[in-house]
């Protein structure tokens, strides 16, 4: 019983510490800011002051809109290229495709300190840098060894089998990928999809590196924001709730393949 | 045959862009390291500027230079940041874990509560925190709701350190933890019955602790003392990285309890085990391997930890520095690209050395299958 009681009382603390900071943001975002000061912090609002979002709104929107093309597109680019290669490997192997393909998971443990200066220098030197072409590019490359993992293990699990009888058929290399393989990796996409959204989005060090204002995503919006002095703290607030609302809803909502992905890819750089 | 060439054309693009962008710019990255570059003002201005070969006088500037003191106080921050960092993620997720595994009531809430906030940035959690741990606000002034006092740690703001020793004792205490390490892996094989693993790690511990006792106490990197110690304004910065990334060594904690076969358990409590003594001598030790690799994730985090200081406390702020840090002000602040580099290249190294053994042994697992 005794047992049962702290049992409870410890869930609830750590509820309390993992979400005070939450409720504490949402409503100092809903405060005025001549209201906020620090030692009425806890205080619920009153009026609640609804403007905070409207302004935050207008001056994350363009990159919000960054973030968001950046995200999705270098999402659907980097699947893409990590559903072939995954096919590719599983499927057709060749001498020596086992050890290229460790020395491409290689890429994944780096910590990307270690290529910032060349990379830098090269997306300079070929005209990308400060575009969000050039970040996109370059989320595609860093992301071609963890979705290859990924796609690699799910296609193994395919029954050579069936692509046999594919061949058999008449089908050739797409043939397969497109009539056998293709219908069948719905999870697959589903989980590296998500996976790379949510790290694309929430990236911070390259997007910081290599872009300008104009390109820049919501996350180096916001760092910058919170780290000027005399901000008004409903702004950066606000701003944080919605840089974390799309990776939200989707731990949300996908959560079951939100924490496959995480398993999967654990030690990414 | 045709289709055989097709799935290596399809391939080959990958192929090309992880060996440019990775292997070609780490050695681009080496070279880059070696050089001058940084060290003369006109090659800023230069679109190709000229680099002189120097060798390791950038690594040696850092470690023993006299102007490179920043980074010595950053690489110290950064040991401790990751031993706390991973001490508090496995302590507070394997309580939860525990808890969850005793099937409260709600337990899909709790979980999903607890690992909320992996899907945030570390730019949001930072933003977050910043603001938590406002010396007169937030956390400080959260006991005043209930009539108590307010805290009065500055968090971030602090300039205190603890733990002060001197550089000069660096090799000194690497040679003392890595011999203690060894002898302990010594000892670990004495009881396997390991013996080759044993005479060998005896052999090495016992040569690293002797040379630490006589030639290691007087080897003197830089000719003054120079204090560094664990700077108390990262407690907030390890307070936020812990709230953020316990969550996930929760859920690798929860899946392994769960994994537990219930005969083991059973036997455990045939045997008379008390609650207790069943974690201390049956759940504990087969956690052993999940405790490993949430290890190795953790340290991978803590070792190339960026976006959350940037987020938290800035660019300039020197209590807070780590080497990843230092690294960006130094190349894309300081134009210092060549210091910058050599940091690139010892963060590099370190990963290397957590992850290495770790990959070699996933594969001497996949291999034993």
């Amino acid at each position: 019983m005794i047992g049962r009681l702290l049992l409870y009382a410890f869930l609830l603390l750590a509820t309390l510490f993992f979400l005070l900071p939450v409720y504490l943001v949402v409503l100092t975002a809903l405060k005025e800011p001549a209201k906020i000061t620090l030692d009425t912090v806890w205080q619920w609002p009153d009026p609640v002051y609804w403007e905070s979002f409207r302004i935050a709104w207008e001056a994350f929107r363009p990159k919000f809109q960054n973030s968001l093309v950046l995200a999705v597109s270098a999402t659907l680019l980097s699947a893409m290229v990590g559903a072939l290669n995954g096919y590719v490997l599983a499927k057709w192997p060749f001498r020596g495709s086992n050890l290229l393909f460790a020395l491409m998971l290689f890429g994944m443990f780096i910590p990307y300190q270690s290529i910032l200066i060349p990379l830098f220098q090269f997306v300079k030197a070929i005209g990308l840098y400060g575009t969000l072409f050039g970040l996109i590019l370059v989320h595609v490359v860093y992301g071609i060894p963890i979705v290859t993992l990924i796609f690699k293990n799910y296609y193994s699990e395919i029954p050579d089998e069936l692509v046999e009888a594919a061949r058999i058929d008449g089908a050739g290399f797409f043939g397969v990928f497109r009539h056998v393989i293709l219908p069948l990796s719905a999870p697959a996409f589903v989980v590296v999809a998500i996976w790379q959204f949510t790290q694309i989005w929430n990236e911070f060090l390259f997007a910081v590196t290599l872009t300008r204002p104009e390109s820049q995503p919501i996350t180096v919006a916001l760092a910058q924001l919170a780290g000027g002095e005399a901000v008004k703290w409903n702004l950066p607030m606000a701003g944080a709730i919605l840089a974390a609302l799309p990776t939200l809803l989707v731990y949300i909502f996908l959560g079951r393949y939100f924490l496959r992905g995480l398993l999967a890819g654990s030690v990414k750089g | 045959m045709r289709d055989r060439i097709t799935a290596f054309l399809v391939l080959l693009p990958s192929l090309v862009a992880v060996a440019i962008f990775v292997y070609g710019f780490i050695g681009q990255n080496l070279w880059v390291s070696l050089t001058d570059w940084g060290k003369n003002p006109a090659q800023a201005l230069a679109l190709r500027p000229e680099l002189r070969f120097v060798g390791l006088d950038n690594y040696r500037e850092l470690f023993t230079g006299f102007v490179d003191m920043r980074f010595r106080q950053s690489a110290v921050n950064l040991i401790f940041f990751t031993l706390f960092f991973m001490a508090g993620s496995l302590g507070l997720g394997l309580l939860l874990a525990i808890a969850l595994d005793r099937g409260p009531r709600g337990e899909g809430f709790f979980r999903t509560v607890f690992l909320f906030p992996m899907a945030l940035s570390f730019v949001v959690t930072g933003t977050i925190w910043r603001w938590l741990l406002q010396p007169q606000g937030g956390v400080n002034v959260l006991p005043t709701l209930f009539g108590l006092p307010p805290l009065a740690f500055p968090w971030l703001t602090t300039r205190q350190q603890a733990l002060v020793f001197d550089w000069n004792l660096l090799p000194f205490y690497t040679a003392l933890v890595v011999g203690l390490v060894l002898l302990y892996v010594a000892w670990r094989a004495h009881r396997e019955g390991e013996r080759g693993r044993r005479f060998w790690s005896l052999l090495s511990g016992g040569v690293l602790l002797l040379w630490a006792f006589t030639l290691g106490r007087s080897t003197q990197l830089l000719p003054y003392p120079e204090p560094h110690g664990f700077s108390l304004a990262l407690v907030g910065v390890i307070l936020a990285a812990v709230w953020q990334m316990s969550g996930y060594t929760m859920a690798l904690y929860l899946a392994g309890l769960r994994g537990i076969p219930v005969e083991v358990l059973e036997a455990a409590k045939v045997d008379g085990a008390s609650e207790w003594q069943t974690y201390r001598h049956v759940i504990l030790p087969l956690l052993a391997p999940i405790t490993l690799s949430a290890m190795i994730v953790l340290g991978h985090i803590a070792l190339k930890i960026f976006d959350l200081i940037f987020a938290m406390a800035g660019l300039d702020y020197a209590p807070t520095d780590v080497p990843a840090i230092y690294m960006y002000l130094l190349a894309f602040r300081g134009n210092q690209f060549a210091k910058g580099a050599a940091i690139g290249i010892l963060l590099l190294l370190l990963v290397a050395v957590v992850v290495i053994p770790y990959l070699a042994s996933q594969l001497r697992k996949e291999v034993r299958r």
